[in-house]
This record gives C-alpha cells, sequence and structure tokens, in this order.
C-alpha cells in the first residue's frame, strides 16, 4: 500500500473554523461586532500595569483563559524606574504579533508549511514632539519598519504574497497606518 | 542718500511707528511697496471684516469717531481709515517700491530698492505678519482637478467651482470662509485642529471689551511662561459680523457644516483626518471657560457684577457621533479646497544672520539686532501686538529703544572722533 495523500501544511491554525466563522457571520453580521477591552491602574511614576479578561463578540460575554498582565513603565533615560516596556514598544508587539500570526493563518489557508518565522520592528521617533520642544515634530512614530525573516516550504515570492496579505488582514497594521476616533473621558 | 531709519511698509504699524519717530525728532522715511495699506487693497476676500469692534480702532494720534463704535470693518473702511491716518502723521513716503534686500554695512545698514539704496542707522520692518500662506507638505498631493486655494485667492463662494468644499483649518479665516461657503449651497467639510474659541460677546459686551479692559492684552512677552507657545496661539473663532453672533463649531453645525478632525493626509484622491476631534474641543471647551473665568473674576474684583450681565457658559461644542475618518474627492464631489492654515511673515529680502534653524525670525520683543526692529507679529511685545491697536505700544516702545541706539551710535562716533583727536 502507498501513500499517495499530499501531506498537508500544518502551522497550527484551524483555518476550517476561521471560514466556517466568516460565512456564518454572512447570515449574523452582528455577532461579527466585538468589543475588546483592557484596565489600567496607576503604580508609581510612569509605571502602571494593565489586565485584560473579558470581551465581547458573538452575541455574547466572553473571558480569557486566564486574566493577563501586562507591566509598562519608561527607560532610564527618560529619569524613569524602567521596571517594564515603555507603551509605545508594546504598540510594536502589538503590530509584530498581529503580522505574524496573519502570517501563520494565511500560510495555513493557503497550504504552505511554516519552520520558522522571525519579525524585527523598528520604530522612529523624535522625542522634541512628546516634550514640546518643537510643535512641528508629531509625537507618535515618523516611521515603523518591520523585517521578516520566514524559512517557509515556498517560494521567496509566496513568502512575499504572505506578508503582503497579512498586512492586508491585518487590525493592528489598519490601527497605525489609519486615523480612528479616540475619545477619553473622566468620570 | 542716507537717513536715520527706514521704516518698510506704510500699514498700521509702519505709519504709527512713523508718528513716534517724529515725535522723537528723529529722521526718517517709509517705503511702501503698493499704497498706504497696500494688503487691505489687495490681499483680502470682499466680506472679511476685522475681528476688533470700531471703538478699539485707535493709532498713536488717531482713534475710530464714527457713528457705528459696535460694528467691525471691511477691508475698504480700513484702508480710508489709514489714508486719513497717513495724512496726519504725513512721513516721507516713498511709495510703489519694492525692497529687494536689507544687508548690514560699516556704520548701519543698507536697504536696497527698486529705486535706488538707502543708507541708515536703524530698519525697522513692518512688512505685515501674514504675508504667505503656510501650507501642510502634503497640500501638493491633491488629485490635480480639485481646485487648491489660499485665503489670499479666495474672493467669494461665487469664486470655487460648484460642488463641495474642503475647508481645512478652523481659525478665523477657516470658519469665516466655512460659513458664507455653506451659505452658498456648496455644503462644507471643516478639517478642525487645534483652535481657540470665543464668544462674540459675553456678560452683553464685546469680547474684545474684556480682553481690552481686563489688561489681558496688555501682558507682555517677557511676563509670560511661554512666549514661543503663545506666538503660536492660533486667532480666534470670531467673525465682525453685523448681529455680533458667535462663530463657534456649534454655529457651523447648525448651518450644516461638516466636521471632522485634523487633516492628516492625501493620497490616492483621499483624505484623511485624524481621530483627535473630540479632544481639540475638548481643549477649546476648557480654554474658553479658563479664559471666562478669568472675566469673572475681573468683574467682581472691579465691582462690574451688577454692571455687566449674569456670568453665563456656552454650550459645550457638539460633535457627530463617530466624525468621518476619510473623504474620497471624486465620490464626494468635493471640487476645492481652501487652506485656511495659518499664515506667515515673508523675510526673504532680509539677508541677515537673524533667523532660527527653522528660518523663523530670531527677535526679543522686536528688537531683532542692534538697530535693526520688527513689529506686527503675533504677540510681539503684547497679546493685542498683531491687532490694529496693539500697534501704539509696540511702536512707542520700539522707537524709545531705537533712539537710544541711534544716540549710543552718535555718542560712539563722537566718542571715536574726539580719541582721534587725543591721540594726534
Amino acid at each position: 500500500m502507498t501513500e499517495v495523500q499530499v501531506k498537508s501544511a500544518e502551522n497550527g491554525v484551524n483555518v476550517e473554523a476561521l471560514l466556517g466563522a466568516r460565512n456564518a457571520l454572512g447570515e449574523t453580521p452582528e455577532a461579527g461586532r466585538f468589543v475588546w477591552r483592557a484596565t489600567n491602574e496607576w503604580v508609581h511614576g510612569t509605571h502602571s500595569r494593565s489586565s485584560v479578561r473579558s470581551y465581547y463578540g458573538l452575541g455574547g460575554e466572553h473571558e480569557h483563559k486566564s486574566e493577563f498582565d501586562f507591566e509598562a513603565d519608561h527607560p532610564l533615560v527618560f529619569a524613569a524606574e524602567d521596571n517594564a516596556a515603555t507603551p509605545v514598544e508594546i504598540v510594536l508587539v502589538g503590530l509584530a504579533s498581529c503580522l505574524t500570526a496573519g502570517v501563520a493563518a494565511v500560510a495555513q489557508n493557503r497550504e504552505i508549511q511554516l519552520n520558522s518565522v522571525k519579525a524585527t520592528v523598528e520604530g522612529d521617533m523624535d522625542i522634541q514632539g512628546i516634550l514640546g520642544a518643537d510643535p512641528d515634530v508629531r509625537n507618535g512614530f515618523s516611521n515603523i519598519r518591520v523585517t521578516y525573516d520566514i524559512d517557509a516550504d515556498a517560494t521567496p515570492e509566496d513568502i512575499r504574497s504572505l506578508v503582503a496579505q497579512s498586512q492586508k488582514r491585518s487590525a493592528v497594521f489598519d490601527i497605525v497606518t489609519n486615523p480612528t476616533n479616540v475619545t477619553v473621558e473622566v468620570t | 542718500m542716507r537717513t536715520t531709519a527706514v521704516v518698510i511698509g506704510a500699514g498700521h504699524t509702519g505709519l504709527a511707528t512713523s508718528h513716534c519717530l517724529a515725535a522723537l525728532g528723529i529722521d526718517h522715511v517709509v517705503i511702501e511697496r503698493g499704497e498706504v495699506g497696500h494688503s487691505w487693497r489687495t490681499e483680502r476676500w470682499e466680506s472679511l471684516k476685522l475681528l476688533t469692534p470700531n471703538w478699539l480702532t485707535r493709532l498713536p494720534g488717531l482713534a475710530y469717531d464714527g457713528d457705528d463704535p459696535d460694528g467691525y470693518m471691511d477691508a475698504a473702511e480700513v484702508v480710508a481709515f489709514l489714508k486719513r491716518y497717513a495724512r496726519l502723521v504725513g512721513p516721507e513716503l516713498w511709495r510703489r517700491t519694492n525692497v529687494e534686500s536689507v544687508t548690514a554695512s560699516a556704520d548701519g545698514y543698507q536697504v536696497t530698492t527698486d529705486r535706488g539704496p538707502m543708507a541708515c542707522s536703524a530698519v525697522v520692518i513692518a512688512s505685515g505678519g501674514f504675508n504667505i500662506a503656510r501650507l501642510p507638505p502634503f497640500a501638493s498631493s491633491l488629485p490635480v482637478d480639485v481646485e487648491s486655494l489660499t485665503p489670499f485667492d479666495y474672493t467669494s463662494p461665487a469664486s470655487l467651482p460648484p460642488g463641495g468644499v474642503l475647508v481645512v483649518g478652523a481659525s478665523a479665516s477657516g470658519v469665516q470662509i466655512a460659513e458664507e461657503v455653506q451659505r452658498s449651497g456648496r455644503p462644507v467639510t471643516l478639517a478642525v485642529g487645534e483652535h481657540v474659541r470665543m464668544p462674540r460677546l459675553y456678560r452683553g459686551r464685546d469680547i474684545f471689551w474684556w480682553l481690552d479692559r481686563s489688561g489681558l492684552h496688555d501682558e507682555r512677552w517677557d511676563e509670560i511662561e511661554d512666549v514661543a507657545r503663545a506666538r503660536r496661539v492660533p486667532s480666534p473663532q470670531l467673525v465682525g459680523s453685523k448681529p455680533r453672533s458667535t462663530l463657534d463649531l456649534n454655529a457651523l453645525t447648525a448651518e450644516g457644516v461638516r466636521l471632522v478632525g485634523r487633516l492628516a493626509g492625501i493620497a490616492d484622491g483621499r483624505a484623511q483626518f485624524s481621530g483627535s476631534l473630540a479632544n481639540k474641543c475638548a481643549l477649546a471647551d476648557l480654554k474658553q471657560g479658563r479664559l471666562l473665568d478669568t472675566f469673572d473674576e475681573w468683574a467682581t474684583c472691579h465691582g462690574l457684577d451688577g454692571v455687566v450681565e449674569a456670568p453665563e457658559r456656552p454650550a459645550p461644542t457638539r460633535l457627530p457621533d463617530s466624525p468621518d475618518l476619510a473623504l474620497d474627492f471624486a465620490r464626494e464631489g468635493i471640487r476645492s479646497v481652501i487652506w485656511t492654515t495659518g499664515f506667515e511673515a515673508d523675510h526673504s529680502w532680509l539677508h541677515l544672520p537673524v533667523f532660527d534653524r527653522k528660518g523663523r525670525l530670531r527677535h526679543d520683543g522686536g528688537v531683532v539686532a542692534p538697530g535693526l526692529y520688527r513689529t506686527g507679529l503675533t504677540f510681539l511685545r503684547r497679546r493685542k501686538s498683531s491687532f490694529i491697536h496693539g500697534a501704539g505700544d509696540d511702536a512707542c516702545d520700539l522707537t524709545r529703544h531705537l533712539a537710544d541706539h541711534v544716540g549710543a551710535a552718535t555718542d560712539l562716533w563722537q566718542d571715536a572722533g574726539l580719541r582721534s583727536v587725543a591721540a594726534r
């Protein structure tokens, strides 16, 4: 007996479930409306702690398997205590995590086996903006560069296409490249 | 030719400077590129009126004496007022003369004009603070079929192509143009960044009555904490209209103007707006509240509480639930963009090392260098410096400084002469 079945890729992403969800949303689009949440509490100085536990989606409340905590602070060169990563670094983490998840999902859908995926993210910032030293300098990043090093059973062109498609479907890529209405209230 | 001082520009600050120089007995020439009040003749849209009420229109030696003290002058009335002032001051005036360069010389400055050079000990630059429209770098990315205008190009709504209009910037020029364009039947989208909200009337008095009487407009550049920031504060959302009505964002919303956030960029036929509109409006509302609190405290302090109307607070700025973040010029039929994004002074002819690394004129309360002065810039010496009624006090201060300088120069010259005699 000879094995003729082509070995399919196994990247650990349940594409069938995702595609099923996409079809289901065609019938009940309101189920697609999610609300993501985090809470944040000041610790001391520029140090704060955030927690993520519940979110809303598919028409109801959900809980993560456990509460996830994130710390943020500012570095010693900002005369802070450097207890944790800087919030802007956490934004870069969010972007890279989202793009990498997208690369895995798209590869799975395209039957491409990934062997390793590594990304480096850099954001350029002129701190004259946040210090109010120069009104012509924006507070945020002027440029963000992401570099992917991917080993996969695919041609270089297919790999570039994976990365391109991942950006096209990435929530965080959209968040950092397009404006969003933000309201901040005080209770 | 030689004179003691050259004044560049015969607008309100140049003429006020001339008045003060004459009073000090300092001989001088006023050089004007066109006629008296040139920019008011040639660079103003048709409906434009002063932000300040007539009773506040005063220069050293001449104050408004007409029969409508609470009205606001249009450009022709400003020109008539300035012509009258020029006759009163009677300077030696070189009309229709362009200054090509100002350079340093061994004993002062050389002002080169298209009618020849003039040597002098001192120069007062009174050529206006609002010569060039400042545009964001992405202004050049507009689709080619969308007309792009600055307030210098704009004359009236009828001069615009039919269709929607994007007005970028919500300071005085922006809100005034947005209102009249919307009323002409062209739907206006107004991109709103940082802005200054003020009611036209507060407790029954013009807002400029409060600014003037409370002393706020007399605050000096060397008394406040961050003058660089104060000089960047945009012009207030005001219009000098007959009903003396407030022209804030709520008034524009009531007219049907669509409010969006600060214009962040233009690409592929689309404009993108910042999601910070709610915060920009909250900042302006809070700042307006602090200003009115200041006026209330001042009124109580001066026993005016029974004299003027009771304190009031304008309603907070109303915003769309979810302001639009993008606009497609072709799909939405937006055919023109008006850039009311601020102005800057033109110093391209000033060939002296008096600029900072960003090309802005360095000065300390209008004193640029020994014998070199600037007038009429925002918060030059006082909060009122860029308004007509602000010209007088600044001109008095700077001409006194100038008199000391040319006097000192004369003394030095005499000292040097005496020393050379003694050495012989």
